[in-house]
Order: structure tokens, then sequence, then C-alpha cells
């Protein structure tokens, strides 16, 4: 059910995604010592053009990925298919973009 | 390892049935004999308490992949497995291989096997015809020996049965299909490896592999789809980036 | 009739899913949590004094170690397809799950 697009669009976003990953878990260890609070989160990301783009980014591809992911799930272990399965995974795509969207803003804007 | 003693008996359980109905186990009581094997258990409830079992063997002596069946949930070759080593205490379980339609009993339909065979494009297309000299290979070509190390599959459907996402996922190719492709992929004299790349890269192909190996660890003959396939894949990458074969 | 499973590279897969499945599954809710930023400052706040829980701190580990594991182990796969070299592969499967492990002791640790 992975053609050649799908599985290129999965591996490249896994590609974009790695160092992604590894700033973000460098910045949690950092971020969690002696607490956390809304403002110390705020005061790094806010108005933060950088971290706009970064968590941007970041989102774009984590919802490709999770996307894709999920779609082979749903086809190989609940038997999924055709225009459902189609439906289904664009649509969860799309709202792993949105929520993700609004969350960079939250936090940047 | 269970060495069962000669003289005791093992409790056998049978998958049956036919491609109609929903299949059921049956047990029978086999004796136990020293150096016994799978296909020796089979053989004697056919001969000895149920001439309506069927099964399928040929050569028995672990060439011609015939006899493969589900043994305790792994596929095997089953004149290649001794029933000390599968043996759970005094029981057997024995079905016909997973992944493939049953036609009755223990014996399953190999078409869906043989009609990937040929989906995945792995036959020859040539570069000369007869009346040219014939074109040498080098046998220690670093291609040859990668083609080399899959042809000497002999479709026993084990990996087929073993895999997963074969199991999940009714349009994939498989492992044995795949490795074909990959031999006549790296065979020097092939024509036209587009055509190979194209025929693994639909929605069968080898881009959905999940990599969990099972098909290498269970190959009778020790063969590596696994590589194979990510080899396949390798090459589809490649050419989408223009990199060429 | 289930086909035995024990093999490393069998595991390594299984992981691989079930650790995608659960980072999926979380992410909406991280999501949403962050977006209270926006809409209920006070209430992103009020979640946040939770993360002091013991019981958060396990999961915060939790989480990190899946999103290592999935992310060494994505890492493994694609050296395995895209790179030349016939790789070690259970060896991969194990240095997979001990960089996970590493990363995520270092987050509990500094978490703790």
């Amino acid at each position: 059910m992975l053609d050649f697009r799908l599985y290129m669009a999965q591996r490249l976003s896994a590609l974009v995604m790695a160092p992604f990953v590894i700033v973000h878990i460098g910045v949690m260890i950092y971020a969690i010592q002696g607490g956390l609070t809304a403002a110390e989160i705020l005061g790094r990301t806010q108005g933060s053009l950088f971290w706009f783009l970064f968590y941007g980014m970041f989102v774009v591809a984590v919802s490709i990925h999770a996307a894709i992911g999920l779609r082979v799930i749903l086809f190989e272990w609940a038997g999924l298919k055709g225009t459902v399965l189609s439906v289904v995974a664009w649509a969860i795509g799309l709202i792993l973009f949105a929520m993700g969207a609004n969350a960079v803003w939250a936090v940047t804007a | 390892m269970h060495v069962a003693k000669h003289g005791s008996v093992m409790n056998v359980t049978v998958q049956r049935g036919t491609a109609d109905m929903a299949p059921r186990n049956e047990t029978f009581e086999v004796p136990v004999y020293d150096n016994q094997t799978v296909l020796d258990v089979v053989s004697w409830i056919q001969q000895n308490a149920d001439p309506t079992l069927t099964y399928r063997f040929a050569c028995r002596v672990g060439m011609c992949g015939s006899c493969a069946m589900m043994v305790n949930g792994v596929p095997r070759w089953t004149c290649r497995t001794h029933v000390g080593k599968v043996l759970k205490g005094d029981k057997i379980d024995i079905a016909p291989l997973r992944n493939l339609p049953v036609i009755k009993d223990l014996a399953a339909d190999m078409d869906p096997f043989f009609d990937k065979w040929v989906a995945a494009e792995g036959h020859h297309h040539p570069t000369r015809t007869r009346h040219e000299e014939i074109e040498p290979v080098n046998p220690q070509a670093e291609e040859r020996v990668e083609a080399s190390a899959g042809i000497e599959c002999i479709n026993c459907s084990i990996c087929y049965s073993a895999c997963d996402t074969v199991a999940g996922n009714s349009d994939y190719l498989g492992p044995a299909a795949l490795q074909r492709a990959w031999t006549l992929y790296n065979d020097a004299k092939d024509a036209n490896k587009d055509a190979i790349l194209d025929a693994v890269s639909g929605s069968g192909g080898c881009h959905n592999c999940h990599s969990m190996g099972s098909c290498t660890a269970y190959c009778p003959n020790d063969l590596d789809p696994l590589s194979a396939i990510a080899g396949l894949k390798r090459a589809t990458t490649r050419r989408f980036f223009g990199r060429g074969n | 009739m289930k086909v035995a499973r024990a093999h490393p590279l069998w595991l390594a897969y299984i992981l691989h899913r079930a650790s995608g499945i659960a980072l999926a599954l979380f992410l909406p809710l991280h999501f949403w949590v962050l977006s209270l930023a926006l809409i209920d400052a006070a209430r992103l706040d009020s979640f946040l004094t939770l993360t002091e829980l013991p019981m958060v701190k396990l999961a915060e580990f939790g989480l990190v170690f899946l999103l290592a594991v999935h992310m060494f182990g994505g890492l493994r796969l694609l050296a395995m397809e895209w790179l030349p070299w016939t790789a070690p592969q259970k060896t991969w499967a194990v240095a997979a799950v001990a960089g996970s492990l590493f990363i995520s002791g270092t987050f509990f640790l500094q978490a703790i």
C-alpha cells in the first residue's frame, strides 16, 4: 500500500525531523531544570522568528510523517482501504497540522 | 529440546478443512520412533489413522520445499524438522502454510505466491540475440556476487508465510518475489532494469517491507531476502535522485 | 496460529510501530496544551504545575524514551536501506535502544 512516493515522503520527512528532534529534546532537558512555567516557556519562544520557523517546519514534517505512518497501520492492522483509508489518513494529517500550527502560533506570536 | 521416548505416544494436532469451511483442529495419537521428522509424523497419520488427510511432499530430503507447513506456529520444511526439536511436552501443532489460501487440510494454494513472482518482473530481459557472441559475466564482480546470493531460492514459500507484512497486506509481493527481482536487477546482462524497478515500486512493492527480517530468519536455504529488498529500496531511491544504476 | 517471532529484528519492528502509535496519540494532546498559552495562560500554568508530580515525570521519561527509540530505530532503517554497507543489524538494533535509554535517562535525571 506504500508506493514509492509515499515511501519517499515518509523517509524524507523523517530525515528532516531528525535534527529537530535532537534540538527539541536538548531544549527540553534544559528547560525542565528548576521547574516549568508558562512564563519561562513563553519568555523563550514569544516573538521569536527562529522558534516560529523551527517549530513550524517541525509541525509540517510530523503531520506528513504521522499521517503516512498511521495510514500503513490502519491498512495492515485495521483493514481500512480505498477511499475510506485515504480520507482518514488525510484527515489525520490535516488535523495534526491545524492543531500544531495553532500551538506554534500560540507560543511564538 | 525434548527427547521423546521410543515406545511412547505424542498428541499431534492437525488443521483440517477445505477452502469453503471454517478450519477445525483434529488431534491424533502418534507413536514415537527414533529419528522421526514431522513429515514422518504426518505420513504416519495418513497411512495409519486417517487416509483422508491431505498433505504434500516430494523429495523428502530437503531439496524441493514441497513439504513446507506451519509447525507450532513456525513455517518449516517438515522433512528437515526433527520431532525432538519441536515437541512441546508431548504435543505438536501442524497447519498449512500461513498467508496462502487452503486447498485442503495441509495443502496450501501456491497460486498467489507464483502470481506475485511473475508480477515482480523477475524475468530476464535479453541484451543480445542467439546470433551474437555470448556476453561473458564476471563471477567475481560485486553485482554478480550480490545476484548469486539470491538465486538458490526453490520457491518453498516459507519466507512468504513468515512475513507479517504479507499477512497484513494482500497486495504485497513478498520476500521471495522481490528477492528474485533483485537478482535480475544485478544481472549484468539484463537490459531493462527500469522495468524491474517500476514493477517493485507499486502499491504492493518493496517499499512496504518493514524490515522485520522473518524471511531471512526462517529461510531454510539461508538466503537473505531482507537485504535484497533493502537493495531494491536503495536502487529506487538512487534512481529518484538521478544517480542512475 | 501465530508465527513464532522472538527474533531481535521483529522486536525492533514492533517497538518502532508501538512507539509511533503512542507518539501519534500523544501529539494532539501536546499541541492542545500548548495552545492554552493563547486561550488561557493561567490554565497552561496549572497544567505545568502537574509536571512536578512523580507520575508525570515518569510519563515524561516514557515519552522521551519512545521518541528516542522511534528516531534511532528509524535512523537504523534508513542506514540499512540507503547506505551501501551491510550493517551488523542486530548490533544496530541494540545500539538504537541503548542510545534511546541514554537520552531518556539523561532527561529523567535532570527532571528529578
